[in-house]
């Protein structure tokens, strides 16, 4: 299927067979690309799916440990209570290269140095179970944190195993084909060239000997004068 | 240096403040959309969004789908699990590998 038109030169022969080599090569390096950004993407869904879930099921449960809170105490007291954070959590993002998909790491630092100081209030107004919420919800900011790295992780590199299979797929369906074919027509069309020269430098060599040595004169019985 | 944001209906969220997580709640779509996009500009690394209020700002989340950073997560909020998350992860395998073919039936 030679859909684009080239030309039957030997220089065009020698692109062609560069092209090939080069769309060859680079399908089987992309191919191994996608096979292993796959392997580690599975593994990393897998655990993102898992984290999910447990954050899911405690962010449920520290929900309703709130709720109790809340019915024990006035809506005012609640609000005095959370209104100055006495922690604050920075990340410090760095990327991590995985197959050339840059994917971030995270690691946190809460301000004061101990990451149990939670309670931004004093015990005297507030209900014990707004601590054993607030303790429940601290509890799973760490597993949170992996979450947004995993989940984040696992959406860059779904993107890249997207777009790599199609690369894979346009080589191998489309560009590899084409070169062949390409080179099938080339080699084919030069060939039937060069025959075409041979036959015609035979005609003309039978022509030229005809010229000479008038064989089909002889043939016909004329006596030739012997020089 | 970057930090944590939480965003979504106050009743959700309120108690991340005590972490230390900068919360900002949030009441009508609109509002999300802006504060989203002005966080996601900011210096917030990850940013966590109730179920229900990423539901309403889909396109704005696939913004940054592809963006190294932020990440934006979505958490169940105080209303209940809608699913969304899950439904998420499932999307990505999906993405890559053109089925899901990991959670289909055990969810």
């Amino acid at each position: 299927m030679a859909s684009t038109q080239v030309n039957p030169t030997r220089m065009e022969l020698t692109k062609q067979k560069k092209k090939l080599a080069t769309a060859t090569k680079g399908h089987k390096l992309l191919k191994d690309k996608r096979d292993e950004l796959m392997r580690q993407f599975l593994d990393l869904v897998r655990e993102n799916m898992a984290l999910r879930l447990k954050v899911e099921a405690g962010i449920k449960a520290a929900n309703q440990n709130f709720v109790i809170a809340r019915a024990a105490m006035s809506e005012e007291t609640l609000h005095t209570a959370l209104m100055a954070p006495k922690q604050e959590v920075y990340l410090e993002s760095s990327r991590k290269n995985v197959m050339s998909v840059e994917i971030p790491a995270f690691e946190y630092k809460t301000r004061t140095a101990d990451e149990n100081d939670i309670y931004s209030y004093g015990f005297a107004f507030t209900s014990g179970d707004l601590d054993d919420a607030v303790k429940s919800l601290a509890d799973i900011l760490p597993d949170m944190l992996r979450l947004a790295e995993t989940e984040k992780a696992c959406q860059l590199m779904a993107a890249e195993i997207e777009k790599t299979r199609r690369r894979v797929n346009a080589l191998e369906h489309v560009i590899i084909p084409e070169a062949q074919a390409n080179i099938k027509y080339i080699s084919m069309k030069l060939d039937e060239n060069e025959r075409s020269t041979q036959i015609r430098l035979m005609k003309v060599k039978d022509m030229m000997l005809e010229e000479t040595h008038h064989y089909s004169e002889k043939e016909a019985g004329y006596a030739v004068p012997v020089g | 240096m970057y930090k944590v944001a939480v965003v979504g209906a106050y009743d959700s969220i309120y108690g991340f403040a005590a972490l230390g997580l900068d919360t900002f709640p949030v009441s009508d779509v609109q509002e999300g959309e802006h504060l989203l996009r002005r966080l996601a500009e900011g210096d917030y690394a990850v940013i966590y969004i109730t179920e229900a209020l990423a539901a309403d700002l889909g396109h704005e989340l696939n913004r940054y789908r592809e963006q190294v950073l932020p990440a934006i997560i979505q958490i169940p909020g105080v209303s209940g699990n809608t699913g969304a998350g899950v439904e998420g992860v499932k999307k990505t395998v999906e993405q890559a590998v053109g089925s899901d073919i990991l959670f289909g039936d055990n969810q």
